[in-house]
């Protein structure tokens, strides 16, 4: 058998069923955050240096940074997997599993600690029927502890994505999870 | 049962200059009324050095903790290289009981992106980035929304106000780290690795940014410059302790009755700034003890304060350091070893791992608190902390490692018979002799 084999020699066992043409490849990154993107390579002078950047606007897109965003990032990047995948991992802020709709941190840090942090958290366990770090059946909360959230004079705190409530009560609890639902 | 110490009745009179109470001064027609970049103008009609120079005579030193001489640190910077420079503005904020620099972001995001060009002039620098910690996106979107109004009126870009000057501002939204907030670690995450801190030396200005020189300042000290330019060095000078001069941005928080964020001259007496600015202790209870300059900093006792003042030099004299001035209170009935249990589990969090002493030792300082507060630890284990945190202390790449350090050992110096009370031994009754 020479080599290039040619199609004829290929016995029939070995040839593809399925279409041997690739499929179009569809972008994890919306047209709007593509364009964002290439904005973005402005900012710095290596493509590496977008790593954040981009990665924020996947997660802002999709909630949080899927195997295959990653993949789809590091080439858009010119970077390996392995960088993107030590990035998403060092960093708390990103998420590699999707979350329930809401997000809700709890600062437990000294600050909110002194004005009873852990009263907030309890009652929050108790309202939403899950232990922290947990995500309640219908998908709607994620609650977890944070570390200090930069609001200790405002104390004790949660953050719901990027909001912030603060100078909290239980009752002041209520009235937000109120809101939510 | 802890003496109360009487406190002074005066409090010192002080007009904001960082964040001065003028409505709306965020929006840039307003802080433009009230004389706003004035000081940028100003500072481009002087060479460079003689700005340096100006900052190095104001005395200012940086904010961000370590407290080191602004004026020198742009001194540093190569004034003829091939390479491109860069000024790093760090916002990561993340000391626990550090929460000031979100109030300019809010109220005053011009002053912030004034001190970034007069910076940047001084040093010759076209590329500033501005490095916001990723939890703050309300704040980052503020100071966008800021600087998109510089930009339009031609305060940033391309030939700045027809100088010829041009830099280009940035920010760039970090992802949860407190690490992050080290210079180097700060660095790398601009680059877009992971927040691992870099062996020092080479030091940034001459191995900065991509191999660059590069100053990183702290988002106060940069807002401290508009006022020295504007003011002068010698008003600025003249402005509290001699030693350590200038407006400082004071957030108290724990157990206050108005917790918050005061501006004052430095120097305060530590009791003026808990009883007068921050309204005093809340239900009337003695103090026990407090931190002074955010987590890392040194505890000091409730009966240590008589005369201890908000300065660099005061708090070193007392044992402890002025940190990012986050001042965070407890009374008498606080569980210290709660406290510190707590502190040293947030170390153990954001250890980043690559220096063995801090990645283990952090582990194993809280895992041993957690013995005492569930009352299971050894006499010895008193000394098994600070065994730890010694072992820790000096022997990492960055400060993180002392950093975590630093309160355990001054913890179990000052308040030792906390921790003695909550071992098992404490309760072990001597067996009696026939």
């Amino acid at each position: 058998m020479s080599w290039p084999l040619s199609a004829a020699s290929i016995p029939s066992w070995a040839k593809r069923t399925s279409d041997p043409t690739p499929p179009p490849r569809r972008h994890m990154l919306n047209e709007n955050n593509l364009k964002r993107v290439e904005e973005l390579k402005q900012r710095y002078p290596t493509t590496q240096a977008l790593t954040l950047p981009v990665l924020w606007l996947v997660q802002e897109q999709e909630g949080y940074i899927s195997e295959d965003s990653m993949k789809e990032v590091a080439s858009l990047l010119n970077v390996t997997y392995a960088h993107v995948l030590g990035v998403v991992t060092f960093y708390t802020m990103f998420h590699d599993k999707p979350l329930g709709r809401h997000h809700i941190e709890v600062c437990t840090n000294v600050s909110c600690m002194l004005k009873g942090s852990d009263k907030i958290l309890q009652h929050l366990e108790q309202r939403l029927g899950v232990s922290c770090g947990h995500t309640t059946t219908d998908g709607k909360f994620t609650l977890s502890e944070t570390e200090c959230m930069g609001a200790c004079g405002f104390a004790p705190m949660i953050a719901i994505g990027e909001e912030y409530h603060e100078n909290l009560t239980p009752e002041a609890v209520d009235r937000v999870l109120e809101g939510l639902r | 049962m802890i003496q109360q110490p009487t406190h002074p009745e005066q409090t010192t009179a002080w007009e904001n200059v960082i964040l001065p109470s003028i409505k709306e001064l965020h929006k840039i027609d307003v802080y433009r009324q009230h004389g706003g970049y004035n000081a940028f103008r100003k500072a481009l009609g002087m060479k460079p050095e003689d700005v340096i120079e100006e900052v190095k005579r104001s005395g200012l030193r940086g904010r961000g903790g370590a407290c080191f001489p602004t004026g020198l640190k742009w001194s540093f910077m190569p004034k003829q290289t091939p390479k491109a420079k860069y000024l790093c503005v760090n916002g990561d904020e993340s000391e626990p009981g550090t929460f000031k620099d979100r109030q300019i972001f809010e109220f005053n995001p011009h002053l912030l992106i004034e001190g970034t060009l007069i910076a940047c002039w001084a040093m010759g620098i076209t590329t500033a980035y501005i490095y916001i910690r990723g939890e703050y996106g309300k704040w980052i979107r503020m100071l966008e929304r800021a600087l998109q109004d510089a930009y339009a009126n031609r305060l940033v870009g391309e030939n700045i106000l027809e100088s010829g000057f041009t830099t280009q501002i940035y920010i760039h939204k970090g992802a949860g780290a407190y690490i992050c907030g080290e210079e180097s670690s700060l660095m790398n995450s601009i680059e877009g690795e992971r927040g691992y801190p870099r062996v020092k030396p080479p030091f940034p200005a001459q191995f900065g940014l991509w191999g660059c020189p590069t100053t990183i300042n702290n988002v106060e000290t940069i807002a401290n410059v508009p006022v020295i330019m504007e003011r002068g060095a010698a008003w600025y000078a003249g402005v509290g302790v001699p030693k350590h001069p200038g407006p400082i941005l004071v957030g108290v928080s724990g157990h206050v009755n108005q917790p918050g964020v005061f501006e004052m001259p430095t120097g305060i007496p530590l009791l003026e700034i808990i009883h007068k600015w921050a309204g005093g202790v809340t239900g009337n209870k003695a103090i026990k003890a407090v931190i002074p300059g955010g987590s890392s900093t040194m505890i000091l006792r409730g009966e240590q304060l008589e005369g201890v003042r908000m300065d660099a030099d005061s708090l070193k004299a007392a044992g402890s350091s002025v940190g990012t001035a986050g001042l965070i209170v407890m009374n008498e009935e606080t569980d210290l070893v709660a406290v510190l249990t707590r502190i040293a589990k947030f170390y153990y969090h954001e250890s980043c791992g690559q220096c063995t002493p801090c990645r283990e030792g952090t582990g194993w300082l809280w895992k041993v608190l957690k013995r005492f507060e569930a009352r299971e630890a050894r006499m010895s284990d008193v000394d098994l902390l600070m065994d730890i945190a010694n072992n820790i202390e000096g022997n990492t790449i960055c400060a993180l490692g002392d950093a975590a350090a630093w309160p355990v050992q001054s913890m179990i110096r000052r308040f030792r018979a906390e921790f003695e009370r909550r071992t098992v031994d404490q309760v072990v009754e001597e067996p009696v002799s026939a």
